[in-house]
């Protein structure tokens, strides 16, 4: 379950550009949101591997690669693609509503690392 | 002379024509054609419609080849009747014109199934010139297509519509796309690499109805779903065009009966191509019509002996990308159909590769290849020949491990067909290659029109030029990466002709839409390149360093390094350097090994400003572009000095910076041949001699030590620069994405490099530089984004609206 009323107004949409990534710093996390053309999603915006900035990753198709050593993960789900280790980052609910972009801080998830192994 | 009517000037009736005048001449020859133009390669509409040729690019006989054999050329006249006993036809311009012989080559026509709407505006069929032109200009981005029929014809369609923007559906009445050609497991991957093309397939759908009143709307299947479309390819088969020879009187079932001497039920018609049956069978594509040709001919010119006996069919896709050969008979064994055969597979999931062959009584009976189509020769040559291949069965699906590049063509005699497409024998290729130079396959299409069918002989081809052309050259072929089958050379081809200037735009319509980190990049540059920076930049394609013009580090944070050309600074500049340093807290001033200063540890939204501050060019140290000209004192100072390399490091440095190449181009200038900015393991070096320059180029020291081969050597400043940018030019153009001088010179080889470059013709190398000054005049100083940014947040953190507090 989203916690309904924990939705927080981030920026504009236009404040994305389209298929790129940015960051943001809310309430002690720092979150990367990507602008896929039909939606946003958010992620937490450190790789697991040595820290690298999320945001700052090429997209492909719904999978970003980090900037450093090119591991990628996937933006629904969190979890590393195509990796040796089980690995993955937390995904919040994104959404944009009036060309605002809302991240929902508290409903962040991850999956079982099991289940990526 | 006795008068010969030819009805139909297609690829059939032209193909005959040519093998009669090779007999003794005894025709007076009238050709009707009800197509407005000369003869031309049917085949290859397929690769206009794919934008991959022009409709000049496919005529096989212009005007003057009539002309020249005295031909009497008959354009836009439709024949409507024949009479067998008078011996006259009749034009639907009420001509009646007489004959002694009558070769009737009228081809066959697409079946248009029995469906409502049919007759609405936006129906097509794909057979002809018009077809083509008329979906040509229909098609364009953002309009809905529909192709009724996932075979050949119809696969072919949908990828030319699709290349030409329009968003395409393949709608297939039977559960696999080609049937004729492929099983169930072939069919299955042809989908999924359709698909990955941006194609939607839906199969076994019988379509109803065509929607829309007058202009096409949607199609409706029988289970009354509906999809919507602008337009309909309908590619549901072809029928022979028989109806004259029903008129003439002659044997007709399918198609024009004819014997193994080609002859029909009447002893002065003859007929060839897609409108005859022979042996019960009606072919539907062109190697069965120059073997038929070859045999009329010489019973037409009465030289009756040489029999037709049938051709073993291959057909192969041609689609870029898609590989799939398909020949004989693949199915296995079966009770119901008393067929006893077995089959061999090989099928690798993740590389999309399947491979079938049908064994029968030793022999090979049908062959289906998808993924890899390089041996599909190897299988002709046994099934039409028959071969026994019991003793090869351990190697069936691989071929013999080469020992002797030039086996397989030697095994074969001159007279055999290698391209079946267009009639070309190994004999004709051999002459050509001792009697015209050819060298390269681009010259063996140019001069015999070898391989420009469905190319399914290109290896064969290859092989031949291998083993017999004194010079050959092999066409290396590197693909970038998953996301795109094809070369960096059809890359920069396509980049070219379809006019394509963005990233998402080649990856919409040759790619798989997504594109990876390495293809993003890559296409980045070439786009670029190709377009001498006229491209439509995209930053999203472009690694996190060229969205901020600065080097990403291992916490983050960036690297700042400003141009010092020629590693000569002043005073003041690096006064601002050290201010800028203390204003930021930078963490660290590091002295770099290319002469310059490198500023390390900057936050990313401070960039914009240290760079104000700093007043200086970008350095490029973060990007696949001009990195520095390292230089010595020179004739300045040094008491060997005997060329000004400063000065001249500079001017190259000033020339050639902003502008972005395959990989870093580094470079020096030394004064001497004492070499104390270490000219010679550098990408481009100049090295000052007395009374001259030496350009050297293709060196290395960093992972690779590669000391540089000498391109030139001349006496002025001016022209050791100018061979500089020859070189420069000549390798942002012919590189592969990531390939560093030091590979890029060893790949092509220093003669050809001089050969293309410092040698070319004066006009080539005034191109050369012409594309250079073209792409440097766009070219600007990176770092001038901080007054202009491409986006509001380049440089910028977002700031929440509203914080929540843990
Ligand atoms: C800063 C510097 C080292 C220094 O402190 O001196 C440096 C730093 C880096 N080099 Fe270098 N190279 C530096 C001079 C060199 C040199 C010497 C030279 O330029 O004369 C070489 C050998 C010459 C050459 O280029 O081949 C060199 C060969 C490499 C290579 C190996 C290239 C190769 O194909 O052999 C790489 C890796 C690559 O490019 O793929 C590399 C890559 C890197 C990167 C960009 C690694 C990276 O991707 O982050 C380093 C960036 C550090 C940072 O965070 O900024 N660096 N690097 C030098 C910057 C020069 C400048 O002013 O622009
Ligand atoms: C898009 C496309 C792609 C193809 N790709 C391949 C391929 O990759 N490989 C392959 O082997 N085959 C391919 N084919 C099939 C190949 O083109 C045909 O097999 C070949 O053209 C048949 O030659 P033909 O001379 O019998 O018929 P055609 O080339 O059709 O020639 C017949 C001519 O006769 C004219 N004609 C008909 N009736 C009359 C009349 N009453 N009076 C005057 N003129 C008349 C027609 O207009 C036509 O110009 C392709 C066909 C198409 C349409
Ligand atoms: S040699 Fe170059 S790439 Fe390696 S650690 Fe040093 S600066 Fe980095
Ligand atoms: S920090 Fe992300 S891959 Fe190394």
């Amino acid at each position: 379950m989203i916690p309904e009323n924990k939705w927080t107004r981030i920026t504009t949409a236009e404040s994305v550009p389209l298929r790129e990534g940015r960051a943001v710093r809310l309430g002690g996390v720092e979150i990367a949101i990507f602008n896929l053309g039909d939606r946003v999603l958010a992620i937490e915006n450190r790789c697991p591997h040595q820290g690298g900035p999320l945001c700052d990753g090429i997209v492909s198709g719904t999978t970003v690669v980090c900037p450093l050593h090119g591991w990628r993960f996937d933006l629904e789900s969190g979890a590393a693609v195509r990796s040796s280790l089980p690995a993955c980052v937390t995904v919040f609910p994104a959404r944009v509503e009036d060309g605002i972009i809302s991240v929902n801080i508290a409903g962040g998830s991850r999956i079982e690392m099991e289940d990526a192994a | 002379m006795q008068r010969l009517v030819v009805v139909g000037n297609g690829m059939a009736g032209m193909a005959c024509v040519e093998q009669i005048l090779k007999h003794a001449p005894k025709f007076e020859i009238t050709i009707f054609g009800n197509e407005t133009h000369t003869n031309y390669n049917r085949i290859l509409l397929s690769a206009v419609l794919a934008g991959e040729k022009s409709l000049d690019d496919v005529t096989l006989h212009p005007i003057d080849w009539y002309r020249e054999k005295g031909i009497a050329l008959r354009l836009g006249v439709g024949i409507v009747d024949v009479d067998a006993c008078a011996k006259n036809v009749t034009g639907d311009d009420g001509s009646v014109t007489g004959f002694d012989k009558l070769l009737l080559a009228t081809g066959s026509s697409p079946v248009i199934p029995q469906i409502a709407g049919v007759n609405n505006d936006g129906v097509f069929t794909f057979r002809n010139m018009e077809d083509a032109r008329a979906l040509l200009e229909r098609s364009r981005p953002g309009i809905k297509a529909v192709v009724i029929g996932g075979g050949l014809l119809g696969l072919e369609a949908a990828r030319g519509l699709q290349v030409q923007g329009c968003d395409v559906t393949v709608v297939h009445l039977m559960d696999t796309l080609m049937e004729r050609q492929l099983d169930t497991a072939g069919g299955t991957y042809l989908i999924r690499k359709m698909e990955r093309l941006g194609m939607r397939v839906l199969l076994h759908r019988r379509t109803r109805t065509i929607l829309g009143e007058g202009r096409v709307e949607g199609v409706e299947f029988d289970d009354g779903d509906r999809i919507p479309a602008d337009l309909v390819v309908i590619a549901a088969g072809i029928r022979p065009n028989a109806e004259l020879g029903r008129r003439a009187g002659l044997t007709v079932n399918r198609g024009i009966v004819v014997n193994d001497y080609m002859e029909t039920s009447h002893p002065d018609v003859f007929a060839v191509g897609e409108c005859v049956e022979h042996r019960h069978v009606c072919y539907g594509l062109v190697a069965p019509l120059f073997e038929q040709g070859k045999v009329l001919a010489a019973t037409i010119t009465g030289n009756r002996g040489p029999v037709y006996e049938g051709t073993v069919e291959a057909a192969k896709l041609k689609i870029m990308g898609v590989d799939v050969f398909s020949a004989g008979d693949f199915r296995e064994a079966s009770p119901d159909d008393g067929i006893e055969a077995e089959a061999v597979r090989y099928e690798d999931s993740a590389l999309e590769i399947y491979k079938k062959v049908v064994l029968a009584g030793g022999k090979l009976r049908g062959v289906i290849l998808v993924g890899d189509t390089s041996d599909s020769h190897r299988y002709m040559d046994w099934l039409r020949n028959g071969v026994d291949v019991t003793r090869k069965r351990r190697r069936l699906l691989f071929p013999e491990p080469v020992e002797d590049a030039g086996f397989d063509v030697a095994q074969m005699s001159d007279s055999e067909t290698i391209c079946g497409c267009l009639g070309v024998s190994k004999g004709d290729i051999i002459q050509a290659i001792h009697t015209r130079g050819v060298n390269t396959m681009a010259q063996l299409k140019e001069s015999t029109r070898a391989s420009t069918g469905c190319g399914s002989c290109t290896n064969l081809c290859e092989q031949l030029l291998r083993a017999v052309a004194p010079e050959f050259q092999e066409e290396t072929k590197t693909t970038l990466c998953a996301c795109f089958p094809f070369s960096y050379e059809q890359l920069r081809e396509i980049l070219l002709s379809q006019k394509l200037k963005s990233v998402q735009e080649v990856l919409n319509v040759y790619g798989n839409r997504k594109g990876c980190e390495v293809c993003k990049p890559a296409l980045s540059y070439m786009l670029d390149m190709v377009w001498c920076g006229e491209h439509e930049e995209d930053r999203s394609a472009r690694f996190i360093n060229d969205r901020v013009h600065a080097n990403i580090q291992r916490d983050g944070t960036f690297s700042v390094v400003p141009r010092i050309r020629g590693g000569v600074t002043s005073p003041d500049e690096l006064r601002r350097i050290a201010d800028v340093a203390e204003k930021y807290s930078v963490r660290m001033v590091k002295i770099t090994g290319s002469q310059r200063i490198d500023l390390l540890g900057v936050k990313k939204s401070d960039l914009p400003k240290i760079w104000a501050d700093l007043g200086m060019p970008s350095g490029q140290a973060y990007t696949k572009g001009v990195r520095m000209v390292k230089t010595c004192v020179g004739t300045e100072f040094c008491r060997f000095g005997v060329q000004d390399s400063v000065g001249t490091g500079i001017e190259l440095e000033r020339r050639l910076e902003n502008l972005y190449t395959p990989h870093k181009v580094k470079m020096g200038a030394v004064g001497c041949p004492r070499n104390c900015a270490e000219a010679t393991v550098k990408d481009i070096g100049l090295v000052g001699q007395e009374g001259s320059w030496q350009v050297v180029v293709g060196g290395a020291a960093g992972k690779n030590v590669r000391k540089a081969d000498l391109l030139i050597t001349v006496e002025t400043t001016e022209a050791a620069i100018e061979a500089a940018e020859l070189f420069f030019q000549y390798y942002r153009e012919n590189a592969n994405y990531l390939e560093r001088t030091y590979d890029f010179v060893e790949r092509m080889g220093i003669e050809k490099v001089r050969k293309e470059t410092v040698y070319a013709t004066q006009p080539e190398r005034l191109k050369l530089l012409d594309r250079l000054q073209r792409s440097k005049a766009l070219a600007k100083d990176a770092w001038l984004e901080r007054e202009t940014p491409v986006h509001p947040t380049q440089f910028i953190q977002i700031e929440p609206m509203e914080n929540v507090f843990a």
